[in-house]
């Protein structure tokens, strides 16, 4: 949090030459995220990484592992589908496609791009867990997937519109929330502890970033669709 | 806006975030698996934790540093500012005269994704399983760098007008190289700190830089060349974890090589 404010002022006092507006507020914000910060670690310690672990392990108990793929899906996609940031950037991105002729400008159309996009999203999210859930029952190394993904990326780059690439590329990134990133790390490392065979540091981590590549395809695959 | 309302807003905005998640996996939980939760109040207070520590932090964010920061990255990228900081005599402006957005830029990744708590999250994770060779500072500090570059990479990029995928294809290939060389141990863990870094705070702050700099910048358009600045923040991250462990093995070689062999 220091960093934030030192960057703040610096720039604020030296480069742009103004003073700090409304001293009082700032040191209420400061108070307000030092706090926040050491309430949602404790609850990390508490609920989200016991939650995620003890769930990998009674499903790796009770070995059934359609239901833990269906599990993962609708983890991926109950949590993506309700992203506040993923909602945002799909309303500027009906808007860019309006703006290139590949959609009627009007609200209906936009709204249903929009939705239409929202649902990519989530569903590849959804995928990208069960993917990565796969990757580490199986034991299968993580690089050679994640290696064939960016050639799928890359591939789709020079088909794709290009309006919606720089979109695409960036919704690999908004799709993670602060909640669902813990506990899906900890359902990862849950698992790989779990399964005989399987190290947590080389296979438990990793469902991140699958979640974080398959929205690219998907949204360059709508683009294409559309 | 008051503080109040601001505050209601938060809550009903992490509210949707937790919501779903509860969901599922009670439903889980009690329909599937059959099986009740262990220590359910323990983790029920520790959700109650979860949801009032992020909402304090996003009301801390929206009350200080959100609306300051926004103002700022407008003020840095407005012509007028820039024209007033170089010696360039001609009428357009060269893509050197943006020094003060590139520092800023870099300036503002690293210390909103220092502060990012899913990275805090990942960092202690890969701590306690790495037996400590992973430090959680270390960790948060290569994640930050690699933000801090690729956010000025992006807004360079926003400046010159060049197509993203070009950057970020040279990026791959720089991370496929990388993975044959890097520790196995430490590769997944690279590839999950890509899409870490930018959750709560890194995104409202990069998006008003992109889309302040797209908009300010002649002949860029807001809504085509805005983009792309989250892209660069997750591709990054992992070339410097990478490099972090890189580092970190070729370190304890060197440290291992020049011990005194202990007389026997």
């Amino acid at each position: 949090m220091l960093p934030i404010v030192l960057v703040v002022a610096f720039f604020q006092l030296v480069v742009l030459q103004q003073p700090l507006p409304a001293f009082g507020n700032l040191l209420v914000g400061f108070l307000c995220v030092w706090l926040g910060l050491a309430f949602f670690i404790r609850g990390l310690e508490q609920a989200l990484f016991p939650l995620g672990e003890s769930i990998a392990f009674a499903f790796a108990r009770k070995a059934n592992i359609y239901w833990l793929l269906f599990f993962a899906f609708a983890l991926g996609f109950g949590t993506t589908i309700a992203e506040p940031a993923l909602i945002a950037i799909t309303k500027v991105a009906a808007e860019v496609a309006a703006g290139g002729g590949i959609i009627e400008n009007h609200k209906e159309a936009l709204d249903s791009y929009a939705l239409g996009l929202r649902l990519t999203v989530a569903f590849s999210v959804g995928l990208a867990i069960v993917i990565g859930v796969l990757r580490i029952i199986k034991g299968w190394p993580i690089q050679y997937l994640i290696i064939g993904g960016y050639i799928c990326v890359v591939v789709m780059t020079l088909f794709a519109p290009p309006e919606i690439i720089g979109i695409a590329y960036d919704s690999g990134g908004v799709t993670t929330s602060t909640v669902t990133v813990p506990l899906v790390t900890a359902l990862g490392i849950g698992l790989a502890e779990s399964i005989k065979g399987r190290n947590p540091m080389v296979d438990g981590f990793g469902l991140i970033a699958f979640a974080s590549l398959t929205p690219m395809i998907f949204v360059m695959a709508y683009g294409l669709v559309i | 806006m008051g503080l109040l309302q601001l505050l209601q807003e938060t809550v009903l905005s992490t509210m949707t975030d937790v919501l779903p998640i509860v969901i599922i996996i009670f439903g889980f939980q009690l329909v599937i698996l059959r099986q009740r939760i262990p220590n359910l109040k323990s983790v029920l207070i520790g959700f109650i934790y979860v949801l009032v520590g992020l909402t304090l932090f996003l009301v801390g964010l929206q009350e200080a540093l959100f609306p300051l920061g926004k103002l700022m990255a407008q003020q840095l990228t407005d012509p007028d500012f820039i024209r007033g900081t170089t010696t360039t005599l001609v009428d357009g402006l060269r893509w050197y005269d943006y020094k003060w957005v590139y520092l800023f830029a870099a300036a503002i990744g690293f210390a909103t994704t220092i502060a990012e708590p899913a990275l805090i999250a990942v960092a202690i994770k890969a701590h306690n399983l790495s037996g400590g060779t992973i430090s959680v500072w270390g960790l948060r500090v290569a994640v930050a760098i690699g933000v801090a570059i690729g956010i000025t990479l992006g807004t360079f990029r926003i400046v010159t007008g060049t197509p993203l995928y070009n950057y970020i294809i040279t990026g791959y290939l720089v991370v496929v190289i990388q993975t044959l060389y890097a520790p196995r141990s430490v590769i997944a863990l690279a590839y999950d700190s890509g899409g870490v870094t930018t959750s709560t705070v890194t995104v409202p702050m990069v998006a008003a830089l992109g889309l302040g700099l797209a908009t300010t910048v002649p002949g860029r358009s807001a809504l085509l060349d805005g983009f792309g600045l989250i892209a660069f923040a997750s591709l990054l991250p992992m070339i410097t974890v990478m490099s972090y462990a890189q580092v970190g093995a070729w370190w304890l070689r060197r440290y291992a090589k020049r011990r005194p062999v202990a007389p026997s």
